[in-house]
């Protein structure tokens, strides 16, 4: 996205107005998002909370530009992209967009160079630009040795960072991570926290869907949601590094 | 740039497949043996249309090839002990056919005889074959040794005689002998050289040249063994008076071949009371056989094709599972950023890559058979280069169209559900 773009949106890298979205279940009509506005600022790191049902994922899959709002506008960096194809939308993901999951959503049957390269190949890097850039994001999250490891041979922590790596290689402007640590034990959960908060602290914004306070804690500012409207938001708020080390001390 | 990618695609694809070798190899199979029917089926059916069309050229395609035939009536009453069947073409027919038909180049007589040929202490019983210098040019033979009949041999009625290659061999006689006399049938006859042997089979048409024959002037081997035969059958004896078994017609072009045989059959129809000859032209056989060969390779065709459909189909399906199975990978891709047609890219080089491999498989054991059969049964097979690309084309269409569909289906997958996908 073009930065000139944005000069006006300074202080929104993520703008929701009046966002809307209804799936039809059966017969029945799910208001999975009725109506949020709110606007996320460059290098936040914000979680997204709220019980399940509550519209959080849907949230989530639709700032990720994986899903369209049935009303309302979605600005990424100050474009409206409500309205966008699926091509210029999966344009949006590849340039702009990294993605962590919560059951790390690595590709089996590819090492965890080919897993980190992923996205470099559908940008059309060349292969040994691609095995350069793996091989020092790998470094990275502390996995140098394992590149050529099949993902299945990895503990969960470790996958995660190999998801951290791909979610990095194509230097995106927003991380978004959809429970990060649901399917891992709570040390290497905050280990990953811990990761994310570094490249917070480097730059880039994140926004992550949690419903466990203590992940949650991790982030800059909260966003509450219920029965898909906002509840409330807890901004500024966030834990300091003695209140971490207590809560690694109590694990 | 663009083709390295294009490999790096590929080779992608080929990774992916590896990753299931027996699934994969399993799914081939059906192109495997598609393509390889095609590739073995066009060889033999080539082969043997090319023998059958190398014989009947060997004919000669202006050549007109009238042959004596015993007529039912003499089959049915030769039992008989004292019966002497009288038949075929005449000295006289030869005679009218050359002078009567402008259009004609050259015409052969031929006078088949079985006779014991000696040559010092060996001897074997050989084909005689009476005939004119015209024969050597309306029937051409390399010549191994020495010379032909010529005309001067005819006029002075010379007993002079030239072997066939294998006939030589049989009675031990070499380029060495080329002078000496061999006696046929008790007469002596100066070999003055040899020729090429060549056999075989046109349509119903014998060549008149077996492997072992022994060429006389005609009017020598008229004088010396007269027009009467005596044919030993089941025990009984059986005797023929036949003065020429065949005469060779040349037309003097492919145009005026048939409207020469028709003319010849009517003049012939006029002389003869009864059907006791038969007359084939190789240029008609020729015709028939091309149009077989069509036909023929309209049916192997559409078998091929049934078999590579069927390998398709085989293809398709598992292509579909591997989708379905494949959709959590599928959902992850397109997450990152993967477009729609990168995905249907991506199912569709694994398609073709899985189908050409197939016919390139295909292909090796489809130039197999044909070696195998030529070299255990001695058909003739012809791998043409039509029989080599063909197959591969198609099977690269099959890759495209039975994988276009598990491709096209796998990048319609919408990320969000395939990303919970189990």
């Amino acid at each position: 996205m073009a930065k000139e773009a944005s000069s006006d949106e300074k202080n929104g890298i993520v703008r929701l107005a009046d966002a809307r979205k209804t799936y039809q279940m059966g017969t029945e009509e799910v208001r999975a998002l009725a109506g949020v506005s709110t606007s996320f600022e460059k290098g936040s790191f914000w979680a997204i909370m709220g019980p399940s049902g509550s519209g959080k994922s849907t949230m989530m899959n639709v700032l990720g530009c994986l899903d369209r709002l049935t009303s309302g506008a979605y600005y990424l960096d100050g474009q409206d992209v409500s309205e966008m194809d699926d091509d210029s939308l999966s344009e949006l993901r590849l340039k702009y967009l990294g993605f962590i999951f919560q059951s790390f959503n690595l590709i089996p049957q590819l090492s965890v160079q080919r897993n980190i390269e992923l996205p470099l190949y559908y940008l059309g890097w060349d292969a040994a630009h691609s095995a350069d850039r793996a091989k020092e994001l790998g470094e990275e999250v502390g996995l140098g040795d394992r590149l050529n490891h099949r993902p299945t041979e990895l503990s969960g922590g470790q996958m995660q960072r190999v998801a951290v790596a791909r979610a990095l290689a194509n230097d995106p402007q927003i991380i978004f991570a959809d429970e990060p640590t649901g399917n891992l034990d709570s040390v290497t959960g905050i280990q990953i926290m811990e990761l994310l908060s570094k490249l917070n602290q480097q730059g880039k914004t994140i926004i992550m869907v949690t419903h466990e306070p203590d992940i949650a804690a991790y982030a800059n500012n909260r966003l509450h949601m219920i029965d898909g409207v906002i509840d409330r938001i807890e901004t500024g708020a966030h834990e300091t590094h003695e209140d971490r080390q207590e809560h690694l001390a109590r694990h | 740039m663009r083709h390295t990618k294009i490999a790096r695609n590929i080779w992608l694809g080929i990774e992916n497949l590896l990753l299931h070798k027996l699934r994969s190899f399993l799914t081939m199979l059906g192109v495997v043996f598609g393509v390889g029917s095609v590739v073995a089926m066009l060889s033999v059916g080539e082969g043997a249309s090319q023998e059958a069309l190398a014989n009947i050229r060997k004919l000669g395609s202006d050549n007109i090839i009238i042959t004596s035939v015993k007529p039912v009536e003499d089959e049915q009453t030769s039992t008989q002990r004292s019966h002497m069947s009288i038949y075929g073409l005449t000295y006289d027919d030869q005679a009218r056919i050359s002078q009567s038909f402008r259009r004609i180049r050259k015409a052969a007589p031929v006078k088949l005889l079985r006779k014991e040929a000696r040559l010092r202490e060996r001897s074997m019983e050989l084909r005689v074959v009476g005939t004119t210098p015209e024969w050597f040019e309306l029937v051409p033979r390399d010549i191994v040794a020495g010379r032909v009949i010529y005309a001067a041999d005819q006029e002075k009625q010379a007993p002079v005689a030239v072997l066939t290659e294998f006939g030589a061999r049989k009675i031990l006689a070499t380029e060495g002998t080329i002078g000496q006399t061999v006696r046929i049938g008790g007469d002596e006859f100066e070999i003055i050289g040899i020729v090429k042997s060549e056999s075989g089979q046109a349509g119903n048409i014998q060549i008149p040249d077996e492997d072992v024959d022994i060429y006389i002037p005609l009017e020598v081997a008229r004088d010396y063994f007269g027009d009467m035969f005596t044919k030993m059958t089941s025990g009984s004896f059986q005797r023929e008076k036949v003065q020429l078994h065949q005469i060779i017609v040349q037309a003097d072009g492919p145009d005026s071949v048939e409207s020469t045989a028709a003319g010849i059959e009517r003049m012939l129809e006029r002389f003869h009371k009864r059907k006791d000859y038969e007359m084939s032209v190789p240029l008609a056989l020729l015709k028939q056989a091309e149009a077989t060969k069509r036909t023929f390779n309209i049916v192997l065709g559409s078998i091929a094709g049934i078999s590579l459909l069927v390998g398709g189909i085989g293809i398709m399906n598992i292509m579909l599972a591997s989708v379905t199975e494949r959709t959590r990978e599928i959902g992850i891709r397109r997450a990152i950023g993967a477009k729609r047609r990168q995905i249907v890219y991506q199912f569709l080089i694994e398609t073709v890559v899985l189908s050409m491999f197939g016919g390139l498989i295909g292909l090796g054991v489809g130039t197999l058979i044909p070696f195998l059969i030529t070299y255990f049964s001695g058909m003739v097979t012809v791998v043409t280069m039509n029989s080599i690309l063909l197959p591969l084309f198609i099977s690269m269409g099959i890759g495209i169209l039975f994988g276009l569909y598990p491709a096209v289906n796998a990048a319609r997958v919408d990320p969000i559900i395939a990303l919970r996908h189990e």
